[in-house]
């Protein structure tokens, strides 16, 4: 079994209402043992009550797969990341450390590292995920690219994610603005846009800097 | 197995050939990944265990068939007055390699056995004046009267074959499997 091909991951954090239905429903999965694999972040919690639902991107080149030394995180043959199998997790925590999207868990009383996996019982038999199904304004959709083109025509898919000088692509896509013209998302300049790294009162704010300029200039931190 | 996702890229950015060996012994990818998982592994010891079971049942069913052939052939040895007492003759029985042993041991008895011994199919020899039949290989013995192993290795009896005499001539007229 493995996910049916034309289906994909959505994942369009603007969408999101922070209602936390997808971290209720991701428990409900029988591949994550009634945890949830997935988290949701708040941007800059005083300042904004936006969130970002956070699930695995199953990278092409997955890092927690790289830096695991017990060869216990494993890419099925669709592409997605499973958990580490048990019988080899040694609880060592690197990937937890290495992920560059913070997505692994360690779970500590099981001395297992668990990680969402595209709700591989659901997926795998051509259901969507928990949190897809559940999600209100589909901020997370699973389906196929036809579907997301036709739904959302002011966004478009994006899979490259830039951290410094290491480009990664991923399985699950990113909406992004169907004007704007970056390849690559990039995680490590958006550390420094004011609304996400910078109080709004600091000397850095929204109204001295030019949009449009720092859309342009994304690549540079 | 198809892979349908892309091909892993090592944190180095070199081609697959220039990677170290361990990559192709770790592969991130699981079709390319040997692992057993227990219910591989109680699959394993089932099937073999049923090829075992099979195994036996098909020697049961040979053995079987063997004596439902019949009875083995009636085979003319020797004649009645041919041996003095004491005196042995070899013959071939059931078949062309089977070699066996035709012993007088008194005037109105005579005994015959297979002639491999029953440890490691050497030939044994006839001693009637000790009643045994020896086997020089690793001095193991026989009771002349009943086949049954006395010293040495051999711990089975040797196969008696069954005689009949009809007028003046001895038959051979089966093979009796010796019983521990």
């Amino acid at each position: 079994m493995a996910v049916p091909e034309g289906n994909e991951f959505f994942v369009d954090p603007s969408r999101c209402i922070g209602c936390n239905g997808c971290v209720q429903a991701c428990t409900e999965c029988d591949t994550h043992k009634g945890y949830s694999m997935i988290q949701l972040d708040y941007i800059d919690q005083a300042s904004s009550p936006q969130t970002v639902p956070v699930v695995c991107m199953h990278c092409e080149s997955p890092t927690c797969a790289e830096v695991c030394p017990a060869d216990a995180i494993k890419r099925s043959d669709d592409g997605v990341v499973q958990s580490a199998r048990k019988p080899r997790c040694i609880a060592c925590n690197n990937c937890v450390l290495a992920c560059p999207f913070g997505v692994p868990k360690m779970n500590t009383a099981m001395h297992l590292m668990m990680k969402c996996d595209m709700c591989y019982d659901r997926t795998s038999v051509g259901k969507k995920p928990m949190c897809a199904s559940v999600c209100p304004s589909q901020a997370l959709f699973f389906g196929t690219r036809d579907e997301i083109e036709r739904l959302r025509p002011q966004s478009r898919a994006l899979n490259s994610f830039k951290f410094g000088a290491q480009i990664i692509k991923t399985k699950v896509n990113m909406m992004v603005p169907a004007r704007s013209t970056v390849e690559h998302l990039d995680v490590v300049a958006a550390l420094y846009e004011p609304t996400v790294g910078n109080q709004l009162e600091d000397s850095l704010s929204l109204d001295e800097i030019d949009i449009a300029e720092m859309e342009s200039e994304s690549g540079k931190p | 197995m198809k892979v349908a996702s892309p091909e892993i890229v090592a944190p180095d950015n070199r081609a697959a050939e220039q990677q170290p060996h361990w990559r192709q012994e770790f592969p991130i990818d699981l079709p390319q990944d040997d692992y057993r998982s227990r219910r591989d592994f109680t699959k394993l010891m089932v099937i073999t265990s049923f090829a075992f079971f099979v195994g036996q049942a098909w020697i049961v069913l040979l053995s079987r068939l063997r004596r439902a052939r019949g009875e083995a052939p009636l085979k003319d040895i020797a004649a009645v007055d041919e041996l003095s007492v004491g005196g042995a003759k070899l013959f071939h029985y059931p078949g062309p390699g089977d070699a066996s042993l035709l012993v007088r041991i008194s005037e109105r008895q005579f005994v015959a056995y297979g002639q491999k011994c029953t440890h490691l199919s050497c030939p044994v020899i006839p001693k009637p004046q000790a009643q045994r039949l020896h086997c020089p290989c690793h001095e193991g013995s026989f009771d002349l009267l009943t086949g049954q192993p006395l010293a040495g290795p051999p711990r089975r009896p040797l196969p008696r074959i069954l005689l009949s005499v009809r007028g003046n001539r001895i038959y051979a007229n089966g093979v009796q499997q010796g019983v521990v």
